[in-house]
């Protein structure tokens, strides 16, 4: 990417907070840590029939310069959220807040916020060049200011010569291309983005999705991106807002959703997990012991502060799991071998634990001897790589 | 160098892969052929052969050949100036005889009253007279029965309607004609009526083609707009005139326009009429049966879905996001509709447009019905031509205007918009 270019595109008087964000990570946090946001959800709710709520309670805010994702299966309200956001529908109940306002009574066209859509929604009976021109051409810029843009955003995007096509002689990774610097050609503050890669095929998606990354970077823009890919949404993000039945579930970081999910659901929908049911037996400082079916007792965080006697679901990551614990080790279960798959840099062993028999293990290093199908095996982790959540 | 041969491809039995390939392929071709067959066979029978004979019809135009062959041999090598010399009278009064003979004297007079005046009369009643006239001088004897056969033009119009094919039907049907010199001019101003009806008919067009356009495109819009099951219904009714037949259509139309009928009652109580008459627009009671108004009005109606339903089609296929993507990019609702949305209709919109004015151009029953007697349109003429007139050549002239402007039509369209891009649904 041009990223002289790039930067000369954003270069707006009263954006230079911004503009100093994208020279370097340091800043930029700084500025997220100074708590300005730009966009606020106050208990949005939304309802398309009258009967369900699509969306239920939304508190979010997204501060400047964010790259914020809304992950979640399909039919979890991110795309109405997204709506809401750009205007498109109305919230049936709470406020939204953008760059200090209400904007619940503002038309689309006048938020000024960028969008991308899923199949990009480029005017097909427009060049490249008019379908970017286009929004300068709204605001009643000059007509060599509005080459210049062109120009610039053609650098930016690396389609220079492109210009007199139309969206159908391009491929849809140009397309795509297109379609971000169309919604970023007007310099707004705020660029929503709807599954932009979900027509790409997988080697494409990666390569846009590092693009599109470094776009953010450069330009410090906010980005609110929507999308289904759970490596996509940790990749790219600053912070990942987990949605599921119109709730958003979890609000961190993508290494905190990872290694620390406060819900079952998350904890199952990001990466892989092992899980047991159980009752809390005892409670302690922020630990728990819980008794699962079988008897057995197990140490873990009790992340919701769960009352002995309520039901949990415990969860532990296949990589925290080891074979032939160390003694340091608080849970330590018998288990046998179950299947074995062979994976180059490390391996999968299915093992059957405390009637669980879906419990998997990354090994990394084998033990001595190996393993074999049938083997009985001792297996252990530690009280704090298993997370008690809620059990539904 | 034998390297040309080596490099052909060849199957396992040695023939060329090429040869073999076509083989195998012809095969298929002919099975796909004779699916199609039948169909091919119905159409070139039902529809292109009779456009071709009705194009032949135009143009040809045996009648004076045929039963005047040694005259119009021998006005062949006539130049005009002067009146022909007596072998030419010789030859035309014995194959006048001829013809009387046969009964086919009425033929003439009514090939040439095409072009002169009372001709018919003329020629039945010298046919009839020369009977009794058994030798010449032949030329004296023919202008004594009738002063007319003495007339230079009569034997320049003899001379030129007696070559096989002509082009008078065509020119005439333009309100043109070709002169003893074979200039082309117009023709004299109380028969020029073709042009007056070919505009007419363009015009009538027209106006019914934006009528339909103004009213259609925006129910073509809410339709596309509501979900699919509401969206339904209402096509449903928009479809629901084609279930009666056209006849029965312009029937109701022509007894809801009738003088004292329900439209003019409705206006009286409503007291529109009064209105109109108070405002100095309408003197009486509105005469709408028979007029021009009833003509658009009617096949309006009729031809509504025919506009209406390629509009919608595409408009179908326009997803909402593009509206979305105008709006977010700072578009007003009103900028986004006319750069956006209205663009990508246009497929749709010249197709019902095209449609719509090709059917009117052919428009025949409507106007006869509840137009103004005045006021018809070109299918009318072809029809009086045909069944009133017997005049084959002028009713195939005026189909291959008709016939040549729907072409012409399709190589408009087709340069502006595309024949590919045609949607009808
Ligand atoms: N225009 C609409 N009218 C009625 N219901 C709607 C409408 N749009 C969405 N819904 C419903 O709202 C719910 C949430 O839809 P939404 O499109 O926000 O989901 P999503 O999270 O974007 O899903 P996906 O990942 O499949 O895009 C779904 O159950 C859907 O059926
Ligand atoms: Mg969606």
């Amino acid at each position: 990417m041009d990223a002289i270019a790039a930067r000369k595109l954003h270069e707006v008087p009263g954006r230079a907070g911004i503009s100093l964000a994208s020279e370097s990570p340091s800043v930029r946090e700084k500025v997220m840590a100074d708590q300005t946001h730009l966009v606020k959800f106050e208990h949005v709710q939304k309802s398309y029939d009258g009967v369900s709520l699509v969306v239920k309670d939304l508190n979010l805010d997204i501060a400047k310069g964010e790259f914020l994702t809304m992950l979640g299966p399909s039919g979890s309200g991110k795309t109405t959220t997204l709506m809401m956001l750009a205007g498109f529908e109305p919230a049936t109940h709470g406020e939204i807040w953008l760059a200090g306002k209400p904007i619940n009574n503002v038309p689309p066209h006048k938020r000024g916020i960028g969008m991308v859509f899923q199949n990009y929604a480029l005017f097909p009976h427009m060049t490249v060049a008019e379908n970017l021109a286009f929004p300068l051409t709204v605001r009643n810029l000059g007509k060599a200011d509005i080459e210049a843009k062109v120009r610039r955003a053609l650098d930016m995007v690396q389609l220079q010569g492109f210009d007199g096509r139309r969206p159908g002689q391009l491929s849809g990774g140009q397309q795509q291309r297109v379609a971000v610097a169309r919604a970023l050609v007007f310099e707004p503050e705020l660029v929503l983005m709807d599954e932009p890669l979900g027509a790409l095929d997988k080697q494409l998606r990666e390569q846009m999705q590092f693009e599109i990354k470094h776009l953010h970077e450069r330009l410090g823009v906010t980005v609110v991106y929507v999308t289904h890919d759970q490596t996509e949404a940790l990749t790219m993000s600053d912070r990942v807002a987990v949605f599921d039945k119109g709730i958003i579930q979890q609000l961190s970081t993508a290494q905190e959703l990872y290694e620390k999910p406060v819900t079952a659901f998350v904890a199952q929908f990001i990466g892989e997990n092992n899980r047991f049911h159980g009752v809390i037996a005892s409670s302690k400082g922020g630990q728990c012991e819980v008794a699962l079916q079988g008897g057995e007792k197990i140490k873990a965080v009790n992340v919701l502060g769960g009352a002995v006697g309520s039901k949990t679901c415990l969860s532990i990551r296949p990589e925290r799991v080891d074979i032939n614990p160390a003694a340091s080790a608080e849970n330590v279960l018998p288990a046998v071998v179950k299947e074995l798959v062979f994976l180059g840099d490390h391996m999968r062993v299915r093992l059957s634990v405390a009637g669980n028999s879906e419990f998997v293990v990354k090994v990394h290093k084998q033990p001595q001897g190996g393993l074999a199908q049938g083997q009985k095996i001792k297996i252990g982790w530690h009280a704090e790589d298993c997370r008690a959540l809620d059990d539904n | 160098m034998n390297m040309s041969s080596d490099t052909i491809m060849r199957a396992a039995d040695g023939t060329p892969l090429k040869a073999k390939l076509a083989q195998s392929l012809r095969r298929e071709q002919l099975r796909a052929m004779a699916l199609i067959a039948p169909l091919l066979i119905f159409i070139l029978a039902s529809f292109l052969l009779p456009i071709l004979m009705m194009l032949k019809n135009a143009v040809y135009d045996p009648d004076l050949q045929d039963t005047l062959p040694r005259t119009s041999a021998l006005l062949a090598t006539w130049d005009g100036k002067a009146l022909p010399e007596e072998p030419v009278f010789e030859a035309f009064a014995a194959e006048l005889k001829a013809a009387q003979k046969e009964r086919n004297a009425a033929l003439i007079g009514k090939r040439l009253n095409y072009e002169l005046p009372a001709m018919k009369s003329k020629v039945t009643v010298t046919a009839r007279k020369l009977e009794a006239v058994q030798q010449g001088p032949w030329k004296e004897a023919l202008t004594t029965i009738d002063p007319v056969w003495g007339d230079i033009e009569t034997w320049a119009t003899v001379k030129h309607a007696s070559s096989t094919f002509t082009p008078f039907y065509l020119l005439s049907a333009l309100d043109l004609r070709q002169t003893a010199e074979g200039a082309i001019t117009a023709a004299p101003a109380e028969r020029q009526i073709y042009r007056q009806i070919i505009m007419r008919t363009f015009l009538i067009s027209t106006l019914v083609t934006v009528l339909t356009l103004l009213l259609g495109f925006p129910v073509a819009y809410f339709i596309s707009m509501l979900p699919p099951h509401q969206a339904n219904l209402l096509l449903v009714f928009i479809l629901l005139p084609f279930w009666t037949s056209l006849l029965v259509r312009t029937t109701a139309w022509s007894i809801l326009f009738q003088d004292g009928g329900v439209i003019t009652q409705f206006l009286h109580v409503s007291g529109i009429t009064w209105l109109l008459n108070a405002l100095g627009l309408l003197h009486g009671e509105p005469a709408l049966f028979k007029t021009r108004l009833a003509t658009v009005i009617a096949m309006t109606h009729i031809q509504l879905p025919f506009t209406l339903l390629p509009i919608y089609s595409v408009m179908k296929t326009i997803s909402p996001n593009y509206m979305r993507a105008a709006r977010s990019l700072g578009a007003t609702p009103v900028y986004a509709f006319i750069k956006v949305y209205l663009p990508q209709t246009l497929p749709g919109i010249a197709a019902g447009c095209l449609l719509t004015f090709i059917l009117s151009l052919g428009y025949y029953i409507t106007p006869a019905l509840v137009g103004g007697p005045t006021d018809s349109m070109i299918a009318g003429f072809i029809d009086t031509s045909m069944n009133n007139e017997g005049n084959w050549g002028k009713a195939s002239a005026l189909g291959a205007i008709l016939f040549t402007a729907t072409l012409v039509l399709y190589y408009v369209y087709n340069r502006l918009v595309g024949i590919d891009k045609l949607k009808l649904g």
